[in-house]
């Protein structure tokens, strides 16, 4: 009890005095950075997630060859959730003597249960939200409407019952899947569905039932279901499993939230760590003291863990307050954005932020701290008596052991996790090493060097631990600073131009062959639009190598379902910009030998072939065989036209087909398409600016909630040079007090305080930019899987910030010291 | 043997205040002596009777809150920081009680330091012979960490003397050396002080080390109660 007054005591004392306030500062800034990414990152993810149900119109959907049984559903009542049922068909449609296959979706009131239908009364007219068929009535897609060449009021014939057309639908949150290969869309009443006597047994019907609620509950009814989802054979979809874009916009946005709070956590380890050890030394006198009056080394170490302990708590809890602060204003910033109110907060991040809070602190600062037990009461006699210092791998173990243990419950991505740590360690050890062989080549040309130098040379050189300490926390701040602001515009440019502002929004498909050039030449003289035309021709897989495929590894119902498959096949004589070879070679222009094929690369995955495998398609009976001479990566969030399948020019000539383009239109030249199918009434628009906009808003998001986080980090960074330059801080004043005594001017310590700083800075700054370079490729080729140049003004801006931030910061802070009398300075110490 | 002439360092009505959370608390009051060019003085008087700040003033390590201080003839109250810093690297050498070296240099580096920064033409020979002079030229290219505590006080003394100072002001030189070891310092101290005819200005409790000066003043609670 008396050591713990004493210690309070003593904080008080050292908390006034200032020592402790970058301890503090450093703990406040981590927790608040990781407590705000939790905060954050819990309600944005949910929100995200929110609007990304929007594509699935519910929270999560099953799916099954046979109507969804009522027990299921009464389970998904009982769990607190609500539900909607929908059924989607091949059927065709009728009106007068013409008739089309249709995909027929009938639905019940609740749907959607996420986002809303849209619907217009005229082709290409104002769209209003809400709504959905009442029984009688259907609503109909734009390309259905052209097909049969309807108007809204019209009657269809849809089995045995006849319904009138009420509406064009315009946008159907849940439609998503492979725009080219559906047909188009009637949207009709459940109601209805029984009397059109289009269900019988052996129907190929889907049944759906939509899904939506807490997350909690959710979980729960998803684990059960996926319990039984086998013998019960259905499919269980949630975001996740949708768009894949879209996953990969989340997955990323996590990894670089992860990433971000991990490598505050790890920067401010780092300060919490120099500015522990500048706390010590300045202890030890005190320690000597307590000692020699008879103090245990227990006691002694009680009463500065437990000034640790309280420090990381206050600065924890100061920490998760600003962090919560932090979120709401993100949050109200994000506000307006999408059409949910962001769901609150949990407490759980605050529990989080106080054990992240006090792991930092007692992990980084306990190995200097321990210390403080060994100084020896002879001290206060021999003030040379230093305690033994911790060995280097002991401090390193301790803080890396406390950086796993941080880790696993903030990133729960383990790959990230392990490229983060295995990278702070290797660029860890490797600024520790070179830095080392750096000092000691400098040593060696001290003596080549002015008075100034000399002593700024042989001052980096003397505290060769510290130099490596400090040149390491001003390298890894400024590593990360570098990766922060240049770097991570790189990453997230290229993330975001992944959909570039010009993305096509409108497909055009059945296209005719006699229609081609007269359509390019629309294009051209109306809109500027100069894009390719792509035949598509329907194809079925018949046989790899020649072997059925039921025959083959894919035997089965794999194989019966590609079997089933209907592929597009095109041809092109050149490869779209978006693609790019992983195996084999692009044939030449002229279309090279026989027929080829070129695959995207994970469709060769699924059918389990690779380069010189032969493939045999089914085109309206005729059979083409061809050899696969190349695999390709296909970026298909570019959302261009693009293709499993692509044979070499001039092989499928003699195979009727239709023709397909892709291209941007800005909204006020929408004037355009009726003019275009009015010109051509057999071509079917499709529009796709609903999806591309959700999925960049989504992104716009994400991206932002990024650079907000990263504030932090950056923060901390700033925090960490803080803490490197305080470390030698007392050691300069006195040194530079004494200088002084000695007859030198202020002009010469300033110059031997230069060239310090400067040395200091400028290995510093080129070793942040050797390492910011390599964990940037490393993050781009590894993690977030994208194409990235290094970007030179690393090189030029890493060394500058490095040698201006510490000749700058470092000048400021001894400063007072060219101005304070030599006396004062030299009786401090 | 020395040579004395005029007075090289004149005190007149010097006073230092310092603030402390008490109020105004005087450090010094009315001091006023002069020392003559080639004198040795001692400076005595009990812990915290004001020994130390004053040889502080004197040396332009400090300034006074009143009065003056006159090094041969002018009033170093009146220069600036780096004016006073140029009178030190000039005129002025420094024996501390707790050596003072700079650990990043060797023992050579130490004393070359005040030469360099008077601007010498030759600073490694002059250091080398200060060293041999004080019986360290073994040990030139050490570490003060790698030198006993008496070596570390003889570079010390090589170093105030290296840039041949007209005073040398020695604060409790002895202080923290064991009593053999403080006589070989003392004795070192005064015999390179004969040698080279500087003003020295030894600050010391010790009554023994006090009476190798020529005269003494005592300070008690920050005034001179006795000159001999």
């Amino acid at each position: 009890m008396r050591s713990l007054r004493f210690a309070l005591n003593g904080l008080i004392r050292d908390w006034r005095s200032g020592e402790l306030r970058l301890i503090a500062i450093a703990v406040l800034v981590a927790v608040a950075s990781l407590t705000s990414v939790n905060f954050f990152t819990d309600r944005i993810r949910l929100a995200t997630e929110l609007q990304a149900t929007e594509l699935l119109a519910a929270d999560l959907v099953v799916r099954g060859r046979d109507p969804i049984k009522p027990e299921i559903i009464a389970r998904a009542h009982d769990l607190g959730l609500v539900t909607t049922r929908t059924a989607s068909f091949n059927s065709v449609v009728v009106v007068g003597d013409k008739m089309q296959m249709s995909e027929v979706k009938a639905v019940e009131a609740g749907y959607p249960i996420r986002g809303a239908l849209r619907s217009s009364d005229t082709l290409f007219g104002a769209e209003t939200s809400g709504g959905m068929p009442t029984p009688g009535s259907v609503w109909v897609d734009a390309r259905l409407l052209q097909d049969l060449g309807l108007a809204v009021g019209a009657v269809v014939q849809l089995g045995r019952s006849s319904f009138k057309v009420a509406k064009i639908l315009t946008y159907e949150p849940d439609r998503g899947g492979d725009l080219f290969s559906i047909a188009p869309r009637l949207l009709m009443n459940q109601a209805d569905l029984e009397a059109t006597g289009l269900i019988l047994p052996g129907s190929r019907v889907q049944y759906y039932l939509l899904v939506g609620g807490g997350a909690d509950e959710l979980e729960v009814f998803r684990k059960e279901l996926e319990a039984k989802r086998r013998e019960e054979r259905l499919r269980i979809q949630s975001i996740r499993d949708t768009r894949p874009e879209l996953r990969r916009a989340l997955e990323r946005a996590e990894q670089f939230l992860g990433l971000s709070a991990l490598v505050s956590i790890a920067l401010a380890g780092l300060a919490v760590a120099m500015s522990a050890r500048r706390y010590a030394i300045r202890h030890y006198d005190n320690c000597a003291i307590m000692r020699c009056l008879g103090a245990e080394q227990t006691t002694i170490l009680r009463i500065y863990l437990t000034q640790l302990l309280v420090l990381a708590l206050a600065g924890s809890l100061g920490g998760c307050l600003l962090g919560y602060i932090a979120q709401e204003i993100l949050t109200s910033m994000m506000s307006g954005m999408t059409q949910y109110a962001i769901p609150s907060p949990s407490l759980r991040p605050v529990f989080t932020g106080m054990t992240a809070g006090v792991v930092t602190v007692l992990g980084f600062a306990l190995p200097q701290i321990i210390r403080l037990r060994q100084v020896a009461p002879l001290r206060v006699l021999r003030r040379e008596l230093a305690p033994v210092p911790p060995g280097a791998a002991a401090t390193y173990a301790v803080s890396v052991l406390a950086l796993a243990a941080l880790s696993p419950w903030r990133v729960d991505n383990y790959q990230v996790t392990l490229y983060t740590l295995a990278g702070v360690l290797v660029t860890a050890l490797l600024l520790v090493v070179v830095t080392s062989g750096v000092i000691r080549i400098l040593n060696k040309l001290r003596a080549r060097v002015g008075t100034a130098a000399r002593y700024g040379l042989s001052n980096i050189a003397r505290r060769r631990g510290q130099s490596v300490a400090q040149i390491l926390g001003i390298g890894l701040g400024v590593m990360v600073m570098i990766l922060l602001t240049l770097v991570r515009t790189d990453l997230l440019d290229t993330w975001r131009n992944t959909i570039p502002p010009g993305a096509p929004n409108y497909f055009l498909i059945n296209i005719q062959q006699d229609q081609v050039a007269e359509l390019r030449e629309f294009l051209r003289e109306r809109a500027a639009i100069t894009g390719d035309i792509y035949p598509m021709i329907r194809a079925r897989l018949t046989a790899i190598n020649g072997s059925p495929l039921t025959e083959t590894a894919l035997a089965g119902m794999e194989g019966r379902r590609m079997a089933n498959r209907e592929y597009n096949l095109t041809w092109s004589a050149r490869l779209q910009t978006d693609n790019r070879i992983t195996a084999g070679r692009w044939w030449p222009e002229d279309g090279g030998e026989g027929v080829e094929f070129s695959l995207e690369t994970g469709i060769a995955l699924d059918l389990r072939v690779k380069v010189d495998d032969t493939l045999r398609f089914s085109i309206g009976g005729q059979e083409i065989e061809g050899r696969i001479s190349s695999l390709r990566q296909v970026e298909w969030d570019s959302f261009n036209a693009n293709f499993f399948v692509i044979a070499s020019p001039g092989s499928l000539d003699d195979y009727p087909g239709a023709w397909i383009t892709s291209f941007y239109l800005p909204p006020e030249d929408r004037q355009l398409m009726f003019d275009l199918v009015r010109r051509f009434p057999s071509v079917t628009v499709v529009d796709i600016d609903a999806l591309i906009n959700q999925v960049r808003s989504i992104m716009d998001r994400v991206v932002r909630a990024v650079e907000f986080v990263f504030g932090f980090t950056l923060l901390s960074g700033v925090i960490v040079l803080l803490a490197a330059l305080q470390t030698t801080h007392d050691e300069r004043s006195h040194e530079s007090a004494l200088l002084s005594a000695l007859g030198a001017n202020r002009r010469q310590i300033l110059a031997g305080l230069v060239a310090e700083f400067f040395c200091l800075g400028l290995i510093a700054g080129v070793l942040a930019a050797i390492a910011a370079s390599v964990v940037e490729f490393v993050l781009a080729r590894f993690v977030f899987q994208i194409d990235i140049l290094i970007n030179p003004w690393v090189w030029v801006v890493g060394p500058l910030v490095c040698v201006a931030v510490i000749v700058g910061g470092g000048l400021a802070g001894t400063r007072r010291v060219l101005h304070t009398p030599p006396m004062v300075a030299l009786r401090r110490v | 043997m020395a040579r004395v002439s005029g007075p090289i360092l004149q005190a007149a009505d010097l006073g230092k205040q310092v603030t402390s959370p008490e109020g105004e608390l005087a450090i010094l009051q009315d001091i006023n002596f002069n020392i003559l060019e080639g004198e040795t003085l001692a400076i005595v008087g009990v812990s915290g009777s004001g020994k130390s700040t004053l040889l502080g003033l004197l040396a332009g390590l400090d300034v006074p809150t009143s009065g003056q201080i006159l090094f041969d003839g002018v009033n170093i109250c009146a220069l600036d920081e780096d004016g006073r810093a140029r009178l030190r690297s000039q005129q002025v050498g420094f024996v501390f009680q707790s050596f003072q070296l700079l650990p990043g240099l060797t023992a050579l580096e130490n004393v070359m330091l005040p030469l360099e920064l008077a601007g010498r033409s030759d600073p490694v020979a002059e250091a080398r012979e200060r060293l041999t002079e004080v019986g360290l030229e073994h040990r030139l290219h050490h570490y003060p960490s790698q030198l006993s505590g008496g070596e570390q006080q003889r570079v010390a003394i090589a170093r105030a003397f290296a840039g041949n100072p007209r005073v040398l002001f020695a604060d409790e030189p002895t202080g923290n050396l064991d009593q053999k070891t403080a006589q070989q310092v003392i004795d070192l101290l005064f015999r390179l002080n004969r040698e080279r005819g500087a003003t020295l200005v030894l600050v010391t409790h010790d009554r023994a080390i006090a009476d190798h000066c020529a005269r003494s003043i005592t300070l008690a609670g920050g005034r001179m109660t006795g000159a001999a």
